[in-house]
């Protein structure tokens, strides 16, 4: 089975900067990968350049069996990014957002109401804008967004941040549905013990570089 | 790219919707430039009629800034360019889009505007169709070339006061050849005078739509 992700030697620039230097991970589908490692590690670099934000300069880069070196847009429909950003629009309504992912991405949208029902959207929060929401709700929408369009590969960025303790486990059910469907999963969360409890296997960056893998029981 | 672009542009105009911008800020805006310089311009004196249509277009343009700088900061917020990369729709699309929701609003705007003037400067129309085609055209050129500028701009941390800055010199020949069009549709000129200036406009909107189609998908990647 090919890998969903296969970096060889991948470089990529965040500006002039190499926020990855020389990077080797490759990650199977129906697997969970968390990284680790401090601040300005490269986790988030790696998330985006899997989701072909970032450009790869040099080496190999694969992710879903395409090459991010020569088209970086052919695999944004089917990756769900949730980033630091929720990329919600302030005056459009929690499931006008959903809606427009999901249009966007081409997926059905039959996908928008379970959905919303799934991350604890589908009542009276389905109206509200989303400038109004609070730090836990967008989070929700910006997840119901990926659950919706549903990716092949999912890259979740410190996930559990601004959640309650139902978000949480929302979050962990979520991926085990996903791992459970043969996706992917690529995960950088400092929250040690409930993301290394999510993962098969647990990655250490450091200086844009990937220093050590280690099945997750042993880490 | 249409299916995208109709996508885009119901999603900027359902924002604008909500939101209101457009109605309680850029429009008042555009009304309150026209109402300055019928304050400035002595009515008495016929400076008003005649300089009517450079006016009317000069209010359009102030406008049209304020509605590409606010089609592009409700992609600023909360990574919404990158939400736009990972889309997956066609940059081509997201043009066409952007640059329609502007149109519709700019269209809308120039008849709040031409009612406001014919007041204000008491200058009747009596040539509906050559006004028309002028507004179209001159709005097509507005807001394609704005959408690419808008674009260009957006990245920047001083995007507010860059984008006049690149997108004025840019526009001054709609401002110029809309003027001279709209002379023709106010019996200022002649009509046959505003066909080569309809022309004229039309080629430049032809030029920054077909240069946003080609060229919009290197500018989101670059920004």
């Amino acid at each position: 089975m090919a890998p969903a992700i296969r970096f060889r030697s991948a470089v990529a620039l965040l500006g002039r900067f190499p926020a990855l230097a020389g990077v080797d991970l490759a990650v199977d589908p129906g697997e969970v990968v968390l990284l680790q490692g401090v601040n300005g590690a490269g986790k988030t670099s790696l998330l985006r350049a899997c989701a072909g934000l970032l450009p790869v300069v040099s080496g190999e880069a694969e992710v879903l069996g395409c090459d991010l070196r020569k088209d970086r847009r052919a695999v944004r429909r089917r990756v769900g990014l949730l980033g630091h950003s929720g990329f919600l629009y302030e005056d459009l309504t929690v499931e006008d957002n959903v809606r427009f992912a999901v249009r966007a991405g081409g997926a059905p949208t039959g996908n928008v109401e379970p959905a919303l029902a799934r991350l604890g959207l589908d009542g009276r929060l389905r109206r509200v804008h989303a400038g109004r929401l609070s730090a836990g709700q967008r989070r929700r929408t910006s997840l119901a967004a990926i659950v919706a369009r549903d990716p092949d590969l999912w890259l979740l960025d410190e996930p559990h941040a601004g959640l309650d303790a139902d978000g949480r486990d929302l979050i962990d059910g979520l991926v085990h549905q996903a791992v459970a469907q043969g996706k992917a999963v690529l995960l950088a969360s400092h929250e040690a013990d409930r993301a290394e409890s999510l993962a098969q296997r647990i990655v250490v960056m450091a200086g844009g570089q990937v220093h050590e893998k280690a099945p997750a029981d042993v880490a | 790219m249409w299916r995208d672009a109709a996508l885009v542009a119901g999603k900027d105009l359902r924002i604008e919707a909500r939101s209101r911008v457009a109605t309680n800020q850029i429009a008042p805006f555009a009304v309150l430039v026209l109402v300055l310089f019928a304050f400035a311009l002595d009515p008495d004196r016929g400076v008003l009629s005649r300089a009517a249509p450079g006016l009317f277009w000069v209010a359009v343009l102030f406008a049209s800034l304020l509605a590409v700088q606010r089609s592009f900061s409700v992609e600023a917020a909360d990574g919404g360019r990158d939400g736009l990369r990972l889309s997956g729709l066609d940059p081509a699309g997201i043009f066409l889009g952007k640059a329609g929701a502007v149109v519709l609003q700019l269209l809308a705007l120039e008849v709040l505007l031409g009612v406001f003037t014919a007041l204000l400067y008491d200058t009747p129309v009596r040539g509906a169709v050559v006004l028309t085609l002028t507004c179209l055209t001159a709005t097509l050129g507005l807001a394609g070339a704005g959408t690419v500028y808008g674009m260009l701009a957006a990245g920047l941390r001083v995007r507010e006061t860059l984008l006049p800055l690149l997108l004025l010199p840019v526009v001054a020949p709609v401002l110029l050849a809309a003027t001279r069009a709209t002379e023709g549709a106010l019996d200022i000129t002649t009509t046959a005078e505003a066909w080569p200036w309809i022309r004229l406009l039309s080629v430049f909107a032809v030029i920054y739509l077909t240069f946003g189609v080609l060229a919009f998908g290197a500018l989101l990647e670059e920004a």
